[in-house]
């Protein structure tokens, strides 16, 4: 085997304390080694062109670059190695800047050290394989978990951009939290005049299948190339047939048997009902928890008054099987509770102000719709316990949030902002009323987020105060606020008619288990990671599988819309090609030694190892191995390392390749 | 397997009611408790804020002791001596260091297997089917207002045998009692404990609040099970009352007095003779029960 030898010195990078031209004419010298040669900077044009001009003089079967990064230069040598005839998986990369120059500042000891990694190099491309890239097609459709405004978002983009889109939605409507808003910060446009158009236009759009009341239940395969199971839950109205006139809504004899979910408990719903009026799609839903026919098998008075007869008590679950290549997850957020935890809960209560027991203390997303005009109370503040109009209202910031002893390290990031405008909103509908915010610590990073905070407190006269609040509890007819005003040094005791808690953001409950359907990683508050924080914010560590919006961490609507719209084009850019191509740096079972013990199947994070029947000519079955699936392997090498009869092996970094290149440093 | 028995030194001092009370209800619930021999204080609220070192080997001596008279368990009626013991073998079993350092000094091993309980999950664990059943006085004229203090159920690290902010434990006993535990909102408040002695006012006005509120929602008496509080919340009443002259007064029991008043012990054995604030209308009333009960 002829190898040729190429020593970068990077300008002055690697030059200053790497002899490159000692360090080349040394490795000359190495067994196998047919050209050993050093240049300033080896990626330009003129020193690919020496690499080129060397393979064709020498006949080189193997090429190592002593240089930067392998992540820098890589596929440049690689290219240029291929250009001359040499099969790009047969050059290797001795990383002598980061790994030396960089690190070390005396020449002689990082001269020896560059041409110990060149040998140790040298000797792994001995026993280096030709290979190809892995060729998979994909299929050009997408799948987005989640209606809000992450999923609405993504959805429409991909969709404009002429592929296929499936929207899944657990409730009966999209539109998520969004819709349940009175206006947004920091403009104070109405929410649902700017969503319900979004939520029309996924309606009607010819590329988007949207599912409602719907949930992901399986997902097999890879990158562009998914197979999805989706249960659509029994709605027990034929979606077809259904108009949306609402006159089953409006008969159904159980007006006030469940609190709605939409309104945050703070109004009623009869058993058929639309989540709220602009709900998409505008077709009811039979809740059979609290229906009157499934409990006593008598009523069907929405059938009778059907004019569709698009009432089907007997509605089954429906299971849809959907091809993907590429899924986007916007499952979102739900709000945390104060009141006393489910067992098992990472949270805690809060008992110090009464575990969610005083009406008239309520959570951020009550506010809202008390805030809204189509809310419970048109828009007015009444507050819940006796409809007064509260005249002293105090919101308490970071409920939850940034509170270890409850079990939350996070910042819940909107809470800042949209208790400012809670305050505003609220003095704009009550003149004479006080309004108090605690607070921590104002964070008003954004586009004219802090202007917003000091609009409030200076034209609309918000009183802030920084501390925290020990206690709440219920005192003729008030809730008797007590704190401390830090920056005064003194306690304080507020007598409010109304509190509202800024409670923390946490991961929706299913979000853990959607996770694990996926063969995605979340951390320990439920929150879907991202594969890096900087540089991947959008990518899931698995491939072809995209996050968005507040599944990922807290975001406000603009964070959200923007994630969605940057996972959106990232399934672009992987439907615009018909192939994928994958580096073949993948887990390789050796059949005829594997046991079948499965030990790789348990460690390996990315379900790519499957059983493989092996059968004799008779069709008898011999035994059960190891597969590996293609598509799905990154390539990590846990399982080479797992396994006990030493039967996998990782392409491109066999054990043999591995041993050579540790051999090779031991020779000093 | 007797309960190992640990007073504390107000248990013989302020709170020796609480000692009396306690000690005459088991007779008539058929429990008996071990004294732990020759205990020692156990530092109480002075000790953990001058030295740790030694604020770990008061208490542990006593558990010391309690192992060496072959028990499993203790009893601390006061909170203060309950959280000291409970929080010095919880945190002496977390660190082996200083762990080595107070088992040095004592010239003795702790093996950490102590189970430390207060009156409340005394009771809870004799069972307040007990009381239901010896129950001879109908206390249900009688609303009670439970009152924790703040050291009782908050035990840090060291456990949990109650919600720390919503406590509901002695609501349970008193119920058992037959009297009517209330809702009320300082169930937990800080009474100012060891300031009574130095800050007198600052205990004074916190005592006051807790008093009104207890009032406010008709609490006819407050019942609690820590001697600091006893001694604040009874004793400071006078003084109270000398600075607003309309305060009304309230009397402050023992839970075990409640418990004793219930199975139809005598006032005096129970030590309600004992209080600053007159416990005699209670009884008073409770004669007259009896009596219309016979």
């Amino acid at each position: 085997m002829k190898i040729g030898v190429f020593v970068c010195q990077c300008g002055e990078n690697i030059g200053k304390t790497v002899d490159c031209v000692g360090v080349a004419k040394s490795c000359a010298s190495i067994p196998g080694v047919a050209v050993s040669m050093e240049y300033k900077y080896m990626c330009s044009d003129p020193g690919q062109n020496l690499v080129k001009q060397a393979i064709a003089d020498n006949g080189l079967d193997a090429v190592v670059v002593a240089a930067c990064s392998p992540h820098m230069h890589e596929k440049t040598f690689r290219k240029a190695a291929n250009g001359a005839g040499i099969n790009p998986f047969l050059v290797e990369i001795a990383n002598i800047r980061e790994h030396v120059s960089w690190i070390h500042d005396d020449v002689p000891s990082g001269s020896l050290k560059a041409t110990d990694l060149i040998r140790s190099a040298v000797e792994k491309v001995k026993n280096n394989a030709p290979l190809t890239t892995i060729k998979v097609p994909v299929t050009k459709r997408a799948l987005v978990i989640g209606g809000g405004i992450s999923g609405i978002q993504a959805a429409l983009d991909i969709a404009n951009a002429g592929y296929e889109v499936v929207l899944v939605e657990k409730e009966p409507s999209i539109g998520g939290h969004m819709s349940q808003l009175s206006e947004t910060f920091p403009t104070l446009d109405c929410s649902q005049c700017i969503l319900t158009p979004r939520m029309v236009e996924v309606y009607q759009h010819p590329k988007i299948k949207l599912l409602t009341y719907s949930e992901v239940e399986a997902v097999d395969g890879f990158i562009g190339n998914f197979k999805v199971k989706i249960r659509k839950k029994a709605r027990s109205v034929i979606d077809e047939d259904c108009n949306g006139c609402g006159m089953c809504i409006q008969k159904c004899p159980t007006k006030k048997k469940a609190y709605s979910e939409f309104e945050e408990g703070m109004a009623f719903r009869p058993a058929i009902y639309v989540p709220f009026p602009q709900a998409v799609p505008n077709i009811p839903v039979i809740d059979r928890s609290v229906c009157t026919f499934y409990k006593t098998g008598k009523c069907k008075i929405c059938e009778t008054v059907c004019g569709r007869k698009a009432i089907d008590f007997m509605q089954e679950d429906t299971i849809l099987e959907e091809e993907i290549g590429a899924i986007v997850v916007a499952t979102g957020f739900k709000l945390y509770k104060i009141t006393k935890p489910e067992p098992g809960s990472p949270y805690e209560g809060y008992g110090e102000y009464g575990y969610g027991e005083y009406k008239d203390v309520i959570d951020g997303l009550q506010f809202e719709r008390m805030a809204s005009a189509s809310g419970p109370t048109a828009g007015e503040m009444k507050r819940p316990s006796d409809g007064k109009e509260p005249k002293k209202i105090v919101f308490i910031q970071c409920v939850g949030s940034r509170d270890e002893s409850k079990g939350f390290s996070y910042c819940s990031k909107i809470c800042c902002m949209y208790t400012a405008k809670h305050a505003m909103l609220y003095k704009h509908k009550v003149h004479d009323g006080e309004a108090y915010v605690f607070y921590m610590d104002i964070r008003s990073g954004g586009k004219m987020y802090e202007e917003f905070v000091r609009r409030g407190i200076e034209e609309d006269g918000a009183k802030y105060i920084r501390g925290r609040v020990s206690r709440l509890y219920e005192e003729n007819g008030k809730i008797i606020v007590k704190g401390e005003d830090t920056l005064a040094g003194v306690p304080i005791t507020i007598d409010a008619d109304m509190v509202v808690l800024a409670t923390a953001m946490v991961a929706q409950k299913e979000a853990p288990k959607l996770a694990q359907i996926l063969g995605i990683p979340y951390d320990k508050h439920g929150f879907m990671s991202e594969s890096h924080p900087k540089l991947k914010p959008v990518e899931s560590s698995s491939g072809g599988i995209f996050l968005a919006g507040a599944a990922n961490a807290p975001k406000d609507i603009p964070e959200s819309v923007s994630m969605a719209s940057a996972a959106a084009a990232k399934v672009m850019i992987l439907f615009s090609s018909d192939i994928l191509e994958r580096e073949p740096v993948i887990a390789q079972v050796d059949e005829s030694t594997c046991v079948g013990c499965f030990y790789c199947q348990k460690v390996c994070a990315y379900n790519a190892v499957e059983r493989k029947e092996i059968k004799d000519r008779n069709g008898k079955l011999i035994k059960v191995v190891a597969y590996v699936n293609e598509g799905l392997c990154q390539g990590c090498g846990t399982c080479n390392a797992t396994c006990p009869s030493k039967s996998v092996e990782l392409i491109g970094f066999k054990d043999e390749q591995i041993f050579a290149q540790i051999c090779a440093l031991n020779e000093i | 397997m007797k309960t190992g028995y640990y007073p504390g030194c107000s248990l013989e001092g302020t709170g020796k009611e609480f000692d009396i009370s306690l000690k005459r209800v088991l007779k008539d619930l058929d429990v008996e408790l071990e004294e732990v021999d020759d205990w020692s204080c156990c530092g109480a609220s002075s000790a953990h804020g001058v030295n740790h070192v030694l604020s770990l080997a008061l208490p542990a001596r006593n558990l010391t002791q309690a192992q060496n008279q072959g028990l499993t368990n203790i009893m601390a009626p006061c909170a203060a001596c309950y959280n000291r013991l409970l929080s010095t073998q919880s945190s002496l079993m977390k660190d082996k260091v200083v762990k080595a350092e107070v088992e040095d000094l004592l010239e003795d091993k702790i093996n950490g297997n102590l189970e430390i309980i207060n009156v409340i999950e005394y009771f809870q664990k004799i069972g307040v089917d007990k009381i239901i059943e010896k129950k001879k006085i109908d206390l249900s004229w009688l609303n009670v207002a439970c009152y924790y203090g703040c050291l009782l159920v908050r035990l840090g690290d060291a456990g949990k045998f109650d919600d720390e902010e919503q406590p509901t434990s002695m609501e349970d006993i008193v119920a058992a009692t037959g009297a009517k535990p209330i809702d009320w909102n300082f169930k937990t408040e800080c009474c100012g404990a060891a300031h009574s002695i130095s800050h007198t006012e600052i205990v004074e006005s916190l005592t006051k609040k807790i008093l009104d509120n207890a009032m406010a929602h008709d609490a006819d008496v407050i019942v609690l099970a820590c001697p600091m509080c006893h001694s604040n919340l009874d004793m400071r009443q006078l003084n109270i009352k000398k600075h607003h002259p309309d305060q009304k007064e309230i009397p402050v029991l023992y839970l075990t007095e409640l418990i004793g008043m219930a199975l139809g012990i005598d006032g005096e054995e129970l030590g309600m003779d004992k209080h600053f604030i007159n416990t005699r209308q209670l009884l008073d009333v409770q004669q007259q029960k009896k009596v219309r009960k016979v």
